[in-house]
């Protein structure tokens, strides 16, 4: 797979790409947030220290998720009123990208998904509203108002200026799940299932001090 | 695997409480997002290096924690850390009742949290799918979840009382939930749900002695009080059990009574036809050919059958003879014949035939001494028509009856055994908000009122 590499317009250090669709990176250096435009990259902001994580996830962590191997290339922080959660930004071997939640260790690997009908407007969504995709029955079991706490990593989009992020999550019977993102009109789905963490065979994870994997 | 860029997180370092200043040690390394100062019971934001006050007050209640914060166990294959305790509370019809949960983490493993009630433990886990709900046979709320079916137990509001340590939630004490129970012991499923989330998770009852094992805890653990809504019922006290026993004996017997059938030699030592006529003076007593009775020890069945009895009655006198020691095994069997007809419809009584058998004769030569009598006519007339009878032996016979006995007796403590274990479903159920089990029998004085009989 090509590696494109760019310049960070902000210290000149050389930002490697691992993903030829990123729309988004932070310099490893300097921490500058960076756009991709054609093939120049602006700087449109700086991360704060990322706030203290548990997550045994990192940028660089490989894994394999039903029989497709991937790395973990980017993360976004969220954080709401009572809790933080992780959505790391996965890059699969057969070039698709997913993401893989991690919220208090509960982990689901979910994929951008076309909604066979129309959404509800984040204000007509309730707990407990259900929908049916590809012959899933889905209830939305929290409705949150997440913050964006921080980025790292490549993305798919440009992700470093939302304040106000709503979410639904839903959940079926047999270990589906879904997130409606409402950062963007119309608002986006996310379709996808838990995993069990040992399930994605990860390697180069955070070691903990005082515990074994 | 990269392990130039491997980074290892070390243990947390020691903070300082704003509100009083004391030591706080975050355990979980950023996992948790509320921290509750063990001194002051400040409840500090965890997400926030500078441990923003979010609740300065909490009510002091003496809360005995009985797994110290920062122990680590052994549980369902990982080990765990205890690094939070919340105490919990429901008020049911006036009465307040407590329990208490110590949150469990692995950094790899995540979240698990200990509930305990009356000293009765459960280890339990967050799902991530939704149960399906629906009712069972006694019409009430059930959910099922991988294939196992559970029973709505209670549904209440549960306040959080008291908080210490970390918790992967900001956990505030004044708090409530809905919180719903469903059993199928040793399991439980409970939601807690508000107006915007809804959590389900999957408990396992676990015994006390199991939690003090794990974690080293000092000396016993105090005893359960009362039976628990997932308590396991103990083993000859759960339904179904006395008939599982009941059956496995009956086989057993069963197949002894088929094994001594088969082994049974049933030998025919004596077959034989004899007439007596009572006319005929003289003694009226003989005795048979000697016969062998073979082995060490077995029965000896006597017949008697085709007498040719004309409504009179005939008494056999025998004895079984040993040749050798002249022990002698003295027995009678009397049979009558009846008949007649009465208002047009014919009549019979009693039989033509009778049998006996002799227990554990010892094997040797025996002969058989038999006496006949009968009926002395009307005015002392003697009858003078011969009365053939047949005299069979037969050594080592099957004998039924003992079994059948013991069947009977088997099935004699079923319903008190029955009634034990339902004891225990009423105990498990009194907590409930039905009062008593799905199942149970409810007894009416008055079976004759069908105005509500609804079945």
């Amino acid at each position: 797979m090509s590696q494109p590499t760019a310049i960070c317009p902000n210290c000149g250090a050389q930002i490697r790409f691992r993903w030829s669709s990123a729309i988004q990176t932070t310099c490893e250096y300097c921490k500058s947030i960076l756009v991709r435009h054609d093939v120049n990259l602006e700087k449109v902001g700086q991360v704060a220290d990322l706030p203290p994580d548990i997550s045994p996830i990192q940028i660089g962590t490989e894994g394999v998720y039903r029989d497709t191997a991937f790395q973990v290339i980017g993360r976004i922080i969220y954080s709401h009123d009572v809790g933080a959660w992780n959505e790391w930004h996965l890059m699969f071997s057969n070039g698709s990208s997913g993401w893989l939640s991690d919220a208090q260790a509960e982990y689901a690997v979910s994929f951008l998904s076309q909604p066979e009908t129309p959404l509800p407007a984040a204000n007509q969504v309730y707990r407990g509203w259900e929908f049916v995709q590809q012959n899933v029955r889905l209830a939305v079991t929290t409705l949150t108002e997440a913050s964006y706490e921080g980025v790292e990593g490549e993305l798919p989009f440009q992700y470093w200026d939302k304040a106000k992020c709503p979410f639904a999550d839903l959940r079926s019977s047999d270990g589906r799940f879904a997130t409606i993102d409402y950062t963007e009109t119309p608002p986006l789905l996310f379709l996808g299932e838990f995993v069990e963490f040992e399930s994605l065979r990860m390697v180069n994870l955070k070691e903990f001090e005082g515990w074994t994997a | 695997m990269n392990a130039g860029s491997r980074k290892i997180v070390p243990r947390p370092k020691a903070l300082n409480c704003p509100s009083c200043g004391s030591a706080i040690e975050l355990r979980a390394m950023g996992a948790a997002a509320t921290v509750v100062c063990s001194y002051c019971s400040s409840t500090l934001d965890a997400t926030n290096p500078q441990l923003v006050i979010l609740q300065k007050w909490q009510s002091q209640m003496t809360v005995h924690v009985q797994i110290p914060l920062g122990s680590r166990g052994s549980l369902f294959g990982a080990v765990w850390e205890v690094i939070g305790f919340q105490q919990r509370g429901i008020t049911v019809e006036g009465t307040d009742y407590y329990w208490r949960e110590y949150v469990l983490f692995n950094p790899y493993k995540g979240f698990r949290y200990l509930s305990e009630y009356e000293n009765h433990w459960s280890f339990v886990q967050s799902i991530p799918s939704l149960p399906v709900h629906g009712v069972n046979s006694h019409n009430r709320p059930t959910v099922t979840y991988s294939n196992l079916i559970y029973d709505h137990f209670q549904t209440a509001q549960a306040t959080t009382w008291f908080v210490i340590g970390e918790f992967p939630w900001q956990v505030r004490v004044g708090e409530v939930v809905a919180a719903a129970d469903y059993v199928s012991p040793p399991y439980m499923l409970s939601s807690e749900s508000t107006a915007n989330e809804i959590t389900w998770s999957r408990g396992v009852y676990v015994p006390g002695a199991d939690i003090w094992a794990a974690f080293q805890l000092p000396g016993a653990p105090p005893a359960a009080i009362g039976v628990y809504s997932t308590q396991p019922a103990p083993v000859d006290n759960r339904p179904g059990r006395p008939w599982k026993l009941f059956f496995l004996f009956s086989a057993l017997l069963i197949a002894m009574m088929i094994f001594f059938a088969v082994k049974a030699r049933q030998e025919t030592v004596l077959d034989q036809t004899y007439t007596y006529v009572a006319s005929t003076p003289g003694e009226k007593s003989f005795v048979t050919p000697p016969f062998v009775l073979n082995g060490t020890s077995a029965n000896l069945q006597v017949e008697v059958t085709g007498m040719d009895l004309q409504n009179e009655w005939a008494f056999l006198g025998m004895a079984l003879i040993n040749e050798e020691t002249g022990q002698a095994y003295d027995f009678g069997r009397q049979i009558s014949y009846y008949f007649g007809t009465d208002g047009g419809e014919s009549w019979t009584e009693d039989n033509h035939s009778d049998s006996a058998t002799l227990p554990s004769i010892p094997g040797g030569r025996y002969y058989l001494r038999i006496e006949p009598e009968t009926e002395v006519g009307t005015g002392g007339a003697v009858s003078y028509r011969p009365i053939k009878y047949n005299v069979k032996l037969v050594r080592d016979v099957p004998f039924y009856f003992r079994y059948f006995l013991g069947l009977f007796l088997l099935l004699l403590p079923l319903p008190f055994l029955g009634r034990k274990g339902a004891n225990f479903e009423s105990l498990r159920w009194n907590e409930s908000d039905y009062g008593v089990p799905p199942n149970a029998i409810v007894w009416q004085s008055n079976s004759s009122s069908g105005d509500d009989d609804d079945e």
